[in-house]
């Protein structure tokens, strides 16, 4: 680990990693987007990405999911370990990983043609789960923990376009959790929803990771500063440059004594 | 201060108006004349018997054209059955995986197909059905339709498909689905408004081609439901009729004629309910 990762004090409880990145690049075709990226995410921790626009951000969360190479063009050097197997070896099926790391994007995406319970329940029906009492019983679970079951328990077949922004996007999250990840990445969740359903979404945050392990890019650095417990800064040196990791540490020490001069410019809004 | 619209601009203004409403008259009035003269022709020689009796011989009195409607259900029928599925097929292949050389000359081809006279159609499958079978058949006529339908689907699956937001198959990816299964559950099922609009306007446009269906289906006297025999079909009657000298088979002919377009019409009416309706949800 490099002089710019610090983490936790001992007086924290020790925790596991869920993911290890060692020198992860990524491109899109010939332009270098990302370059070197190294870092740890914890096991039930919420760990946050901060950085300007076109940093690399969104680019490395998909690395951790495979989703990046899913563009034409697109590919992806270094290791990703989850657990203790690198996911980009040849034997690992991105599809299988997939549903252990799931991700909610930024602007709610509920299946248009399905009702609320038949998009919590896609990803369950679409990978062989048939039983209506499983089904059921997961929906509701998923529903619960997205805090979204009181609004609609009663409106189950109603189609999924017919709730609002913030309520699509809890949706989406419930949608996501019906899986039962391990960890669930959010590529800017909140940035297309009003202050309310941003709260909300966000006491949701605190709430999972109790038992999953969140990664959230974020462009609000109060929102960093509130719910996450370990920050990673992405910038470029010069216009043209790939993003790098310029800084990775807990919260509290990124926004209070940041090591780098360029971290505290961007924490105090001096740029970006 | 008062803004007043200068009377050079209004007067510019109602002219232009005045000018296009004309254009939209004239444009529909053609077919509102021929609905209404089909209307008026056809309507007189409407009758029970119409609809349930097979014709007379040339000239005689009565008969109706249960045979022809039958039969041009049946073909249409076959027809649709095997070009929709076929086409969708190949649209999703085109929209969902067409990159490449093969993609880009399957693309071709299909337009190119949608430009064919429908008589060409028509010799294709006399040259392979009818000669392999000895002797004119509704099927070879379904092939000839289903030829024609064909190029209308494909391309309306591939651009329906292009329509669905990639949000939702980046959705669908995430959650660990695999392609194909996205492909068939999640994101065809968005786009099924508009593909099957385009299916029934493709077999509303087939259900009137009579060319095609000269030397394949042939005609018949009968009633058949046999695909491997000649059978009847509504445009074939029609042309039979309206070429023959005596005045009680020409309004027949006006009948069948009505008959065929409110088979069209509905088929195009229910395609526009479908298709507003899936907008508005």
């Amino acid at each position: 680990m490099s002089l710019w990762h610090r983490e936790a004090g001992a007086a924290e409880r020790p925790a596991e990693a869920a993911m290890v990145a060692e020198n992860v690049s990524a491109w899109y075709g010939s332009r270098l987007a990302i370059k070197d990226v190294t870092l740890t995410i914890w096991k039930h921790r919420v760990t946050a990405f901060i950085g300007p626009s076109g940093c690399g951000k969104s680019t490395f969360l998909r690395t951790l999911n495979r989703m990046h190479e899913l563009l034409p063009g697109a590919r992806v050097e270094g290791r990703i370990l989850f657990g203790d197997q690198d996911i980009y070896d040849p034997d690992v099926d991105p599809v299988a990983l997939r549903r252990r790391v799931g991700m909610v994007f930024q602007r709610p995406n509920p299946f248009p043609t399905m009702s609320i319970f038949d998009n919590v329940a896609a990803g369950l029906r679409l990978t062989g789960i048939r039983n209506r009492a499983v089904l059921e019983e997961r929906v509701e679970n998923s529903l619960r923990q997205a805090a979204l079951w009181e609004e609609v328990k009663d409106s189950l077949r109603k189609p999924a376009t017919a709730l609002s922004g913030g309520q699509q996007q809890r949706l989406c999250i419930a949608r996501a959790l019906a899986v039962e990840p391990d960890v669930i990445l959010m590529d800017e969740p909140t940035s297309s929803l009003d202050p309310i359903s941003t709260q909300k979404i966000e006491d949701t945050i605190t709430e999972l990771k109790e038992r999953y392990t969140i990664v959230i890019v974020t462009h609000n650095l109060q929102q960093a500063a509130r719910i996450s417990d370990y920050t990673g800064l992405f910038l470029i040196r010069r216009q043209g440059d790939p993003g790098e990791l310029w800084e990775m540490a807990s919260t509290e020490q990124m926004f209070s004594m940041p090591a780098r001069p360029e971290t505290e410019s961007y924490i105090t809004g001096r740029f970006g | 201060m008062v803004f007043r619209v200068p009377l050079k601009r209004k007067l510019t203004d109602t002219a232009a108006r005045g000018l296009i409403c004309i254009s939209a008259f004239v444009a529909i009035l053609p077919l509102v004349l021929i609905l209404a003269y089909l209307a008026v022709r056809g309507v007189p020689a409407l009758s029970w018997e119409f609809f349930t009796r097979n014709p007379m011989p040339l000239g005689s009195p009565g008969g109706g054209m249960l045979n022809a409607i039958v039969g041009t259900l049946i073909i249409v029928g076959l027809a649709s059955v095997m070009a929709v599925p076929l086409g969708v097929l190949t649209g999703v292949y085109l929209g969902e995986y067409g990159v490449g050389t093969f993609a880009r000359a399957v693309r071709f081809l299909s337009d190119s197909l949608a430009g064919i006279p429908s008589i060409a159609a028509g010799i294709f499958a006399y040259s392979f059905i009818v000669t392999a079978m000895g002797h004119f058949s509704a099927l070879a006529g379904s092939v000839a339709l289903a030829i024609l339908i064909l190029p209308v689907v494909i391309r309306t699956t591939e651009d329906a498909l292009r329509m669905v937001p990639g949000d939702i198959r980046e959705a669908a990816y995430a959650l660990g689905i695999t392609r194909w299964r996205s492909t068939l559950r999640i994101v065809l099922p968005a786009a099924r408004a508009p593909i099957v609009t385009g299916a029934l306007l493709g077999i509303a446009r087939a259900s009137g081609e009579t060319a095609p269906l000269l030397f394949t289906a042939f005609g018949t006297p009968f009633l058949t439901f046999d695909p491997s025999q000649p059978m009847s079909a509504l445009p074939l009657q029609i042309y039979v009729y309206a070429t023959s000298p005596y005045e009680v088979n020409w309004n027949l002919a006006w009948a069948a004629a009505l008959t065929l377009v409110t088979i069209v019409l509905v088929l195009n009416v229910v395609a526009r309910v479908i298709s507003a309706k899936s907008r508005s949800l």
